[in-house]
């Protein structure tokens, strides 16, 4: 490739980090996977469930997630602008800062440091850290589009931009905590407004990562692997403004039947139904634009990816909104089936959106064909059967758990122990553990077959 | 759409699109005092059951065990006394959790002796055969550090005097390592010989699971 100037190697370097990252991450889920029906891998205190499961939410979230967004924003940055990132340097410095964060990370995690609020655990000197990642980041993507070549920016520019504003808004908000020592520190909020404050972040921080910019890499990355246009431009307007300004509504459907206010916690049902409007919005958009073209589906091994993980992202986000409403959730609430339902969207649409992103985009950079397509087809039926398997045993696990706990003698006295509720799991637990083995073998074979791409890159090289 | 072509005033509008539902829905609650009620029958963690409550956040026990009983029957039944907004104005950060491998702790303080919880920490397993908790015994082989006790109460503004912290954690041990205490023989058991005349973070953290849901009895009674 010959494209005047882009930088590419921080894309490259991202992208790989991110594989890491997902490698890492999943290790460390199918070690705490096994926890949950034989405690004795609970080895040391750094291996503990505990302190491990947020290593794993954390390492894939956090380093694979973001890692993924960064590598594909900074490509997307640059094609849909026809100009070469603003500050390439700052870039480069920016990959390195983010890995060495995401290794403090881990390591802090392991050794319990530990704010215990969902999907921001870290510690308050590595917020910080986190915090000068994210203008490092921002001041490219900002830079990079003022100096910009195209005129109009397309779709997925629109989703980098809210992207790259909330986070910041939300990482900092909740994150505001006064310090004891070096590696304690205390929330600002008490009680049930950090509660609302923390399922406020966690609720969106999982929308403007493994949503928002997930719909910029599908709204670019799918054009471009079929050749077909984005089949309506006005109804991605409506969906991108109406999902960003609903999207901040609802995070206290985490918190339904809690001593948090009635009124937050019924504004938030509401606004949890309407988002389903621009979700399918965007589900829509992308089948329309495959119509009259569907043989891609059997044809090009990328459709697949795109459309089997945005069918999920419409599951998804039908069953979030169902969960949310006051009598399902004190059914589904604390089960099994709230963990089902988050790997779907994380296993099925991240995974499978990132996974094709990377196929179209790592050849491209690298000035290569993908090493082998026999095996993208097999990574994917692999986290697709691994995923399924895994999401609805979790499902179902979730269902007699609920119904155990309600479940009451003629007398009205509980009929079921809690351990004995836990314990009728365990065979659920040991399927999980093996469709997870599965998934995972699928996300190897991805890995194995990007590094071998650019490893053969110069002697393929066609540019 | 000229805003398409515009990426400065397109984040300007995109943050004030995101801030509607914030505000509405996060900021303005932060100023309401209905949002985080007080109660004076709730009083803080002294500071042994601070250093505790820290011993839980490290070791990440919200990441199975909830603290917020739903006001559902059948709850109530398991739990005891559904959760009330009053008991939670000193809890930074909150605990309530999001899912429940083991049982909701919210009222626990009070349900059974301090040698049950030396028991069950030191392995669950001994107790509950099929259990997937993990053992903790190794905690009362950590000295409780409460170098900077003091400094936790007043950053959380619970309004003890140094001294009144210093007394705190010297009435607790005094109370553990005590010839009488009731729950002696079991302590003894799984604290190293060593230690068993110091506080060890196995204390703490069961001081801190005595404390959980025990004002609310004291709200009940007082109403």
């Amino acid at each position: 490739m010959k494209d005047s100037g882009y930088e590419y190697s921080v894309v490259r370097g991202f992208a790989f980090s991110a594989l890491f990252w997902l490698v890492v991450g999943l290790v460390i889920g199918l070690w705490i996977a096994f926890e949950m029906f034989n405690p004795a891998l609970n080895i040391t205190p750094w291996l503990s469930f505990g302190r491990l499961r947020v290593v794993h939410t954390n390492g894939l979230g956090l380093g694979f997630g973001l890692a993924a967004i960064f590598a594909t924003a900074y490509y997307m940055l640059q094609r849909l602008t026809r100009s070469p990132l603003a500050f390439p340097r700052l870039a480069t410095a920016h990959l390195w800062l983010f890995n060495a964060a995401i290794a403090l990370a881990a390591v802090s995690l392991m050794a319990g440091m530990n704010t215990t609020k969902e999907y921001a655990e870290l510690e308050w000197p590595l917020d910080i850290g986190v915090v000068i990642i994210w203008v490092m980041f921002a001041i490219n993507v900002f830079g990079t589009l003022i100096k910009r070549q195209e005129k109009q920016m397309y779709i997925s520019l629109w989703y980098l931009i809210a992207m790259t504003v909330t986070i910041a808004v939300l990482y900092i908000v909740n994150n505001l905590e006064i310090p004891v020592t070096l590696f304690k520190s205390y929330s600002l909020y008490a009680g049930a407004n950090d509660a609302n404050v923390e399922w406020w972040y966690a609720h969106n921080i999982v929308g403007f990562i493994f949503t928002v910019p997930v719909l910029a890499m599908f709204y670019y990355f799918l054009p471009k692997a079929t050749g077909l246009p984005i089949y309506s431009h006005r109804l991605s307007i409506v969906s991108f403004w109406s999902l960003i300004f609903a999207y901040l509504w609802t995070g206290a459907h985490h918190l339904m039947l809690t001593p948090l206010p009635e009124w937050i916690q019924t504004v938030a049902i509401a606004f949890s139904i309407f988002l389903i409007a621009p979700s399918w919005g965007s589900v829509m958009n992308g089948y329309y634009t495959l119509q009259g073209n569907w043989e891609q589906m059997r044809s090009n091994y990328l459709v697949k990816f795109f459309i089997i993980g945005i069918t999920f992202y419409g599951l998804q986000t039908l069953q979030g909104p169902l969960q949310g409403l006051r009598t399902l959730n004190a059914f589904f609430h604390y089960t099994d089936w709230v963990v089902g339902h988050v790997h779907m969207g994380t296993m099925g649409w991240v995974t499978m959106i990132i996974s094709a992103s990377f196929y179209y985009m790592i050849p491209k950079v690298t000035g290569t064909k993908l090493y082998s397509v026999k095996m993208a087809n097999v990574h994917f039926w692999l986290i697709l059967a691994g995923q399924l398997v895994w999401t609805i045993t979790m499902w179902i696990g979730g269902i007699q758990q609920g119904a155990m706990w309600k479940a009451t003698n003629p007398d009205g006295s509980l009929m079921y122990s809690f351990l004995d509720g836990l314990t009728s799991l365990y065979p659920y637990y040991r399927i999980r553990f093996a469709a997870g083995i599965v998934y995972f073998i699928g996300i190897l074979i991805f890995a194995w077959n990007l590094i071998q791409t650019v490893r053969q890159a110069p002697a393929n090289a066609e540019a | 759409m000229g805003i398409n072509s515009k990426p400065v005033v397109f984040a300007a509008l995109s943050a004030v699109v995101i801030l509607v539902g914030t505000v509405v829905t996060v900021f303005v609650p932060l100023f309401m005092p209905s949002t985080q009620p007080v109660s004076s029958f709730v009083k803080p963690y002294t500071a042994i059951e601070l250093e505790g409550r820290d011993i839980y956040i490290r070791e990440g026990c919200n990441n199975c065990h909830t603290q917020t009983v739903r006001p559902l029957r059948t709850e109530v039944l398991r739990y005891g006394e559904y959760s009330k907004g009053e008991e939670f104005a000193y809890d930074r950060p909150f605990l309530w959790g999001s899912r429940r491998t083991g049982p909701d702790l919210n009222r626990v303080g009070g349900k059974y002796p301090d040698s049950w919880h030396y028991k069950h920490m030191q392995s669950p397993q001994s107790m509950f055969e099929l259990s997937n908790m993990p053992p903790y015994g190794w905690l009362a082989s950590n000295k409780l550090d409460t170098s900077v006790s003091f400094r936790k109460t007043s950053i959380q503004r619970f309004g003890y005097t140094e001294d009144q912290v210093k007394q705190q954690i010297a009435d607790y041990k005094t109370r553990v390592t005590a010839q009488d205490y009731d729950s002696k023989e079991t302590r003894d058991l799984v604290t190293p010989a060593n230690l068993r005349g110091d506080l060890t973070e196995m204390d703490a953290i069961i001081a801190y699971m005595q404390k959980l849901g025990r004002d609310v009895k004291s709200m009940g009674a007082g109403q």
